[in-house]
């Protein structure tokens, strides 16, 4: 995998303004996975969406990594429910007219 | 342009203190956050709505304001400056958005009635969220019919005045949602740029009932086929096919033409099995000798 593909958690320090704690704590609580580049701590790109939900919930609505772990797990299981339903749905219209 | 009644939206009087309304406003917060109510448009517009209450009586000059005026606003002073300040400004917002939505909570989603009293740009926004580092995710409806996606095909699609050019597999479902990486807004600072999110709803006008990669279909054969036997042609989803029916085939007898379904999602040369369930047609207006005859036979049975 190319190196591009990681950020340093410096400039997402700068950017979300918040402290280099902040994500290792993240890394500790298993919400983000920290990779050392040369000697650089970063996360993969395809980590940002996630982890901006999770600057979000934090800054907005100020929960703890808890919390955040415990709605992103809720979030999960709406996610597949919703599927389960649209899946159902489908199934239905053959009874449809 | 409507009133907006900031106290209702937030549900608190309207001697409310500072510590009540950010009280409420803090609870529906969490209670509507786009983060906690993904894909919900409802849910995103009343984020929006308690987020304009707030930064109007959250904001001690703000709620000033809008308490003295109130209903009266379009009255008041300060909405005939904001009017003559804002006329511009508003003019250029609204040229700037269009097109694609992205998915969730842009800023500049103030009311009208918000930007008429306060003005777009003289709002502080201290709540309002700055733009991701990774580029917003654009959210797209494709409508298909279903004889459309029965084969894999290229579409170009124009997305805020670009050309994507798409494969759609056969065999997509009704609701499946596609991602194109990168395809979304760009990011900010070299962050990732936002990912395109394409949900296909698939339109049935054919005769065919789809489950999956399954067909459903109704045939309708007369009473003397289904007695005596013969030989049907019935419609597949790209042809026909003759059926031997068995003598003495009951209503309703379902058949299964393997391999004569829907295309399955991304496994290419694989199908899915058509079933047909036959519909025995009964005959009407009969004529005297063949009353007669059902008689016979009705005669020969007892």
């Amino acid at each position: 995998m190319s190196t591009e593909t990681y950020i340093p958690i410096e400039t997402l320090c700068t950017f979300y303004k918040v402290e280099t704690s902040f994500f290792h704590g993240l890394n500790d609580y298993g919400l983000i996975e920290i990779t050392t580049i040369e000697t650089s701590p970063c996360i993969h790109q395809k980590q940002i969406k996630n982890l901006e939900s999770i600057v979000r919930l934090h800054q907005d609505l100020h929960i703890n990594f808890e919390g955040i772990d415990t709605i992103l797990n809720l979030l999960d299981k709406i996610h597949d429910l919703q599927n389960e339903l649209a899946a159902t749905k489908n199934r239905l219209r053959i009874f449809e007219d | 342009m409507a009133f907006i009644d900031y106290y209702k939206v937030l549900g608190v009087s309207k001697s409310a203190t500072t510590a009540e309304i950010k009280k409420a406003y803090r609870k529906l917060a969490r209670k509507y956050h786009p983060d906690v109510n993904p894909n919900d448009k409802t849910a995103e517009q009343k984020f929006k709505e308690i987020n304009e209450a707030n930064e109007v009586l959250g904001d001690p000059e703000k709620r000033k304001k809008y308490d003295k005026y109130g209903k009266d606003w379009q009255h008041g002073e300060a909405y005939e400056q904001a009017q003559r300040q804002q006329q511009s400004q508003r003019q250029y917002q609204h040229h700037a958005s269009g097109g694609f939505e992205g998915a969730s909570f842009s800023e500049g989603d103030f009311s009208d009635f918000f930007e008429s009293m306060f003005g777009g740009g003289g709002a502080t926004r201290g709540r309002g969220r700055s733009a991701g580092f990774r580029g917003q995710d654009f959210n797209a409806e494709l409508q298909l019919d279903l004889r459309d996606v029965y084969e894999t095909h290229k579409r170009i699609l124009n997305v805020n005045g670009k050309n994507i050019r798409l494969t759609i597999p056969a065999g997509v479902e009704n609701g499946q949602v596609i991602k194109i990486a990168g395809k979304g807004g760009p990011g900010v600072n070299g962050g990732p740029n936002g990912d395109l999110l394409i949900q296909f709803n698939i339109g049935n006008n054919t005769k065919f009932k789809r489950d999956g990669s399954d067909l459903y279909s109704t045939e309708t054969i007369d009473l003397y086929t289904a007695i005596l036997g013969g030989e049907i042609t019935v419609d597949t989803f790209d042809g026909k096919v003759k059926l031997k029916i068995k003598p003495e085939t009951q209503n309703g007898t379902k058949v299964k033409l393997k391999g004569k379904g829907f295309p399955v999602y991304k496994k290419e040369g694989h199908f899915g099995d058509l079933y047909i369930t036959y519909n025995i047609e009964m005959p009407t207006k009969l004529s005297a000798k063949e009353k007669a005859l059902f008689n016979e036979l009705n005669n020969l049975k007892s």
